[in-house]
């Protein structure tokens, strides 16, 4: 099987979809990028991360639509077309700007099939790329799923590999409900086996990565890579961790997550997020309300502080959560 | 003048005024016994601007509303009981009692829905009209809004990004004088929204909106164009509402015997008997006959509504997702 990075990936995804069915629109700020150039090189771009790339070309300006820098039209324009029939998929390039579009997802995009009697569907994508690592600052590198995770009506998608990335795309973009879907701007050059044809992946299954016996280890997007590092140097003492990557947050797998606590008794949560209100908090709540008797230790949970994401490399190394500090909290629940 | 409409499709224009009215005129009285949950933004005055613009329109073509939405519903061809079971918070409503007021749609009749984010409704009818654009259909979206969401961040993007995509949008604004408690007089800085649309790139116009025959003529010339590809357009409509911004709204900010004279000068439906029973385009009795029908078509609906029963609460958690 070919080996292809997760741009690749989610790029190919686009690619098939679009092909498959031609009610599938692309749009967003610089998806192509060119237009009104001087230099006549109409796909300037292909998105800043490259992701969009080749769509132009294929599909034209009518299916893949570079917008103003507005990203409540953005937005705003893929919920209506959803309303109206189309399947857009909006590129909100960083996750961060969901800031000045917020109203259109969560007000809008999210309330549509309930408010109105469940007489609509809404299936509209939005992706967002996120993280920090890349000392982008404070405003180009939140993870903030967990905002989205919180909105009844919204779908949350984190892939963290790219068979995932492109199985959970072409799934989020045949989906009929409003799907948020998160690409860590780290993850876009890791590579992996990618099969050609189009498959999906259902939302609400995780997906175990390791199976132990020791730990529970519960990772969201590329805090899933950092843990298996961990994993990796616990097992010279012996130690053996179940690693679940939940793929989606909303909803979330959490007879997976039950059922490995049950059998392990000790649960590690590694989120990138800042830790009030995150999603690690939720996972910990939920196990702690419905797996209380498994639990034989105080749960784990490793985030990143709680500040804004900062600029200079030595502090943003400090924030996110890696190996060293999802490993201290895998010998820490065992103690 | 030449007749503008035949006397069957006058009829039908002063039904669909005449039935937003005393909806309207109806549910002022119903609200006031308590018996309907929440609050409500009446659309009395503004009539026909609704239908002016609607008359233009099929079920194939799109409209977004605004909390002051009941009037672009009827327009568009909601159905009335529906929407007064949906009023009343029924189980039978048009949206399952689940929308209310502000949250009315009708997807068979090309309604997205009202929307109780002011601004909210603009980016979604470039959607629409995207969709429209891409079909090749020759189908327009229209974004209703007052004279408070034109001040929005929402609509200026939605406007640029309409003229930049070439798509077939049309922003109707009803100036009806007031942002919620504040005169447009005061908030909308530039005092000239077509105008302000117009520096968008788009093709702008102004009409009276009290006179159903200014909105019809002014919205058909933009809503043609942008049928056959000459892109989105702005109608400003000069306006006012017979009622506050919302039912029990002292209006404290409006002078004393200023709705009564406007229910004198700037009643559409005056306006529109008079004019066409002046160029003999109809009678006294063909208006009269309408009349009585839609009092006793509201009264059904009230009596519908009264009697119909809650959603159950099994209903709550339904309809969130498709699939979860």
């Amino acid at each position: 099987m070919a080996q292809k990075s997760f741009r690749d990936a989610l790029n190919e995804a686009m690619h098939l979809e679009m092909e498959r069915d031609p009610s599938v629109i692309v749009l967003g700020e610089d998806v192509s990028g060119g237009a009104g150039g001087t230099s006549g090189h109409r796909e300037a771009s292909g998105g800043i991360f490259g992701v969009t790339k080749g769509l132009l070309p294929k599909f034209g300006e009518h299916r893949v639509i570079d917008t103003p820098i507005s990203e409540s039209a953005i937005i705003g324009a893929a919920g209506g077309a959803a309303l109206a029939g189309l399947r857009p998929v909006a590129e909100l390039m960083f996750a961060d700007f969901v800031g000045v579009s917020m109203d259109q997802i969560f007000n809008q995009m999210a309330k549509f099939r309930y408010m109105f009697g469940g007489k609509t569907r809404c299936p509209a994508v939005v992706r967002l790329a996120m993280g920090a690592g890349m000392n982008m600052g404070a405003q180009h590198s939140q993870t903030i799923y967990n905002f989205m995770t919180a909105v009844p009506g919204l779908k949350v998608v984190i892939p963290t590999n790219p068979y995932d990335a492109k199985g959970l795309l072409i799934q989020a973009i045949r989906d009929d409900d409003p799907v948020m879907y998160f690409e860590h701007k780290a993850l876009y050059p890791r590579k992996g086996e990618v099969p050609a044809e189009a498959y999906t992946i259902p939302f609400g299954e995780a997906n175990v990565l390791r199976e132990g016996e020791d730990v529970t280890v519960v990772a969201i997007g590329r805090m899933a890579v950092f843990a298996e590092k961990a994993l990796d140097a616990v097992a010279k003492d012996g130690i053996s961790c179940d690693l679940i990557d939940p793929r989606t947050t909303s909803p979330l797998d959490e007879e997976t997550i039950l059922e490995s606590v049950e059998n392990t008794g000790r649960l590690v949560i590694v989120d990138e997020s800042p830790p009030r209100c995150s999603v690690a908090h939720d996972i910990a709540a939920i196990v702690a309300s419905k797996g209380f008797k498994s639990l034989r230790a105080p749960i784990q949970i490793v985030t990143a502080p709680h500040t804004p994401v900062p600029f200079a490399p030595s502090l943003e190394r400090a924030y996110v959560p890696g190996p060293a500090k999802i490993e201290a909290a895998i010998r820490a629940v065992l103690k | 003048m030449a007749q503008p409409l035949s006397a069957e499709r006058l009829k039908r224009a002063y039904r669909q005024m005449k039935t937003i009215r005393e909806f309207e005129e109806r549910l002022h009285v119903e609200i006031a016994t308590g018996e309907i949950p929440g609050f409500t933004h009446l659309y009395a005055g503004q009539e026909a601007v609704a239908v002016g613009v609607c008359e233009h329109l099929d079920d194939a073509d799109y409209i977004v509303s605004t909390h002051r939405g009941h009037g672009h519903c009827i327009a568009k061809g909601c159905d009335v009981d529906g929407m007064m079971l949906e009023i009343y918070g029924r189980a039978d409503g048009l949206c399952k009692g689940k929308g209310g007021s502000m949250h009315i749609a009708d997807f068979e009749k090309g309604m997205l829905g009202a929307n109780a984010i002011v601004g909210g409704g603009p980016p979604l009818a470039v959607g629409a009209a995207i969709a429209c654009r891409n079909r090749g259909s020759g189908k327009v979206s229209i974004a209703f809004g007052g004279d408070g969401s034109c001040n929005q961040g929402t609509v200026f993007e939605a406007m640029n990004m309409a003229v930049v995509l070439k798509v077939p949008a049309i922003f109707v604004i009803e100036d009806n004088g007031y942002s919620e408690h504040t005169g447009a007089s005061y908030a909308v800085g530039s005092k000239d929204i077509a105008g302000r649309s117009r520096a968008f790139g788009m093709a702008a116009e102004k009409c009276d909106g009290a006179d159903f025959f200014s909105v019809y003529e002014t919205a058909g010339k933009l809503i043609g164009a942008a049928r056959s590809g000459a892109g989105p357009a702005t109608l400003e409509a000069k306006i006012t509402r017979f009622y506050g911004h919302f039912e029990g709204d002292p209006q404290l900010y409006r002078a004393k015997d200023e709705v009564k004279q406007q229910r004198e000068s700037m009643d559409c439906l005056k306006n529109f008997r008079a004019r066409v029973t002046k160029e003999g385009w109809l009678t006294d009795a063909d208006l009269d006959a309408i009349d009585a029908a839609v009092l006793a078509q509201i009264e059904a609906a009230v009596k519908k509504a009264k009697a119909s029963a809650p959603p159950a609460e099994s209903e709550i958690t339904t309809d969130v997702y498709i699939s979860y």
